[in-house]
Parts: C-alpha cells; structure tokens; sequence
C-alpha cells in the first residue's frame, strides 16, 4: 500500500472514531481535519511515516478512551452499590 | 474444537438518556442510538479469543429482534464472528419478549447449528433480566457457568472463574456449556471501519421463531413503565438554629 492511501485510511479511521466522541464530536473531527491539513505539504518520508505513527497512535488511545468510559459506566451502574 | 453460539441483543445504547413514553407503555426507542449490549461484546469478544487460541472452529452470532438487529450482528462480524442468524420477531411479540422464548431460541439453534459453547452477556442493559444464560443451560440440560471473569479449556472441559458476592468461585464443568460474561472477563476490541465493510460480505441467515417452533406469543402484559422517582432539590438554611429547627421538624433528632 502506498503512503498516500494509509494517510487517507488513517483520516478515514479517526473520523469514524470521531463520531462517538462524547460531547463534542464536532470538535475532534476538526481538530483531526485540522492536524491533517497542517502536515499535507509534508514530502518527508520519514517525517510522514513518524506522523502517520503518531496518528495510530492516537487512534487507539481514543479506542481505549471509549472502552473504558464504557465499563466505567457498566461498574458504577451495576457493581458500586457497596 | 468447539463451535460457538453467541447471543447478541440489540439494546439503547448506554449512553443515552432514557426517556418514558408519556403513555408509560415503554421507553422511547424511537430515534434513539441502539447498539450492541456491552455485556454480549463481552461474550463476541470472548468467543473471537478462543477462535484466535484455536480453541473455536466457528463462531456464529444470534440476534433475536426486528430487521435492526442485523446492525449489532455487523457489529459482531466486524470483531471476527463468522457468520450471523437473524432470528426475526417485531412488534408487539417483540416487546414482550421473555428471556423464556429467548432461551428456548437460542436452545434450538444451538442443537441445530450443533453448538458446543453458547456464551450470552450475563444481561441486557435494558431489561436487566439476568435469565437467559441460565434458561438455556436449563432448556439444553447442559452444565451451565455464569458470572465468568476467567474462562480456560482444561481437557475437555472448561475451568471458570465466576464473580459472586464478595469475591471469585472457581469451578470445572464439561463440555457442552452455556456461559454468561461478566464484566471484567475481558476488554472487548472496537469493530474498525474496514472490518464492518468486510462483515458486509459474511452471510446472515434470517429464520422465524416459528420455524423453529417456538412460540413467542407475549406471556405478560406491560401495566405501567414510570420513571424513577426525581431527587427533590436540596435547600439552603441561612443559620444553624434553622438547621437543627428542620431537623427536629423533620424527625431525624429529637
């Protein structure tokens, strides 16, 4: 796969992830619209794998934001009653 | 190697307010976010561990509702189950559906697919019925593990942990069983946008509760659904003989 289309499936990923974000989704869509439009003149190849790293990396923190607002929402409905 | 059945429901998802009907015959489903129960991701996610341990040869998912719960089937596919069963059932038999005619559903597809592990979170977040891992075990005359935090294959059977008052109970049953995943059994993965377009392309077959003989007609009628009481706001008294006043007046000191 080339670079270009990893950078685009990486965008692609955020922004699905973008849309459960709890509030203000808007926001982290932009601000993901935003980081991309920034780094789009970047040529580097090194500096772009460096980024797209950076993007993945991000994208499961927010996977794990997610699940653990999850099942904090589970215990504190059906396991803190002590 | 164990075939799976896993139980999926199609439930509001957790983070919205829920909101009574002002018929009080229900709550508002109606554009409302549904999603997969947290508890049966649990279960899928489960399942696709023993797939990926090569514990599991197949891994089939059930829904039991109206054409929606073929989403939260997706949904399933996406994190890695084979293949889905849309069991259909809507309207009005659908709102009164017990975990009674679940159990036997998935009892019957369980012996039809020729099952040898049904794993179901231990409940559904909108009913809270806690049943119907237990009726299917009963249905099936299997072993049955609920509660399970910890799941290991150990000959031919299975070593569970269970989550039980005030603390963990660690049994042995053989296989076929019927499980029910509690919370902490595991974190279940996040169905990513290309594996839900490739989880278009698994097949999901669709059978009536009557093909397989069971008969969902409602065995209970809903009365009222209220919402639960609302917390009466506090007051703010100006001094502290005011205070012991309220107190005195409210019976709390004498």
């Amino acid at each position: 796969m080339s670079l270009r289309s990893k950078v685009i499936q990486l965008y692609k990923h955020l922004i699905y992830l973008s849309r459960e974000y709890p509030e203000r989704p808007d926001n982290l869509r932009k601000h993901i619209h935003d980081t991309f439009m920034k780094n789009s003149k970047e040529t580097d190849e090194k500096k772009i794998k460096a980024l797209l790293a950076h993007g993945r990396y991000v994208a499961k923190e927010i996977e794990a934001l997610y699940s653990l607002r999850k099942y904090r929402a589970m215990k504190k409905r059906y396991y803190d009653d002590k | 190697m164990a075939r799976v059945l896993v139980g999926v429901k199609r439930v509001v998802d957790y983070a919205v307010k829920i909101r009574v009907k002002p018929d009080k015959t229900g709550v508002v489903t109606e554009g409302v976010k549904h999603s997969m129960n947290p508890f049966d991701e649990i279960a899928v996610e489960e399942a696709v561990k023993m797939k990926e341990k090569k514990l599991a040869s197949e891994i089939v998912a059930v829904s039991i509702g109206p054409t929606q719960s073929q989403e939260v089937i997706r949904t399933a596919l996406a994190m890695g189950v084979d293949r889905g069963i849309h069991v259909e059932v809507s309207g009005k038999d659908y709102d009164l559906l017990q975990p009674i005619h679940v159990s036997k559903i998935l009892a019957k597809l369980a012996l039809d697919e020729k099952a040898d592990l049904v794993i179901v979170g231990k409940q559904a977040i909108d009913d809270d019925s806690n049943q119907t891992a237990q009726m299917t075990a009963a249905n099936l005359d299997w072993p049955q593990g609920t509660f399970c935090s910890k799941v290991e294959k150990t000959g031919d059977g299975y070593t569970i942990t269970r989550e039980i008052d005030g603390g963990l109970e660690t049994i042995k049953c053989k296989s076929p069983a019927v499980l029910s995943a509690d919370l902490r059994l595991n974190t279940p993965r996040y169905a990513t946008l290309p594996n839900i377009m490739k989880a278009k392309k698994k097949p999901i077959k669709k059978v009536a509760p009557k093909d397989l003989g069971v008969d969902t007609t409602p065995r209970i009628d809903i009365v009222s659904v209220e919402e639960p009481p609302v917390r009466q706001a506090g007051a703010v008294v100006p001094d502290v003989d005011t205070l012991v006043a309220k107190l005195k007046e409210g019976g709390h000191i004498k």
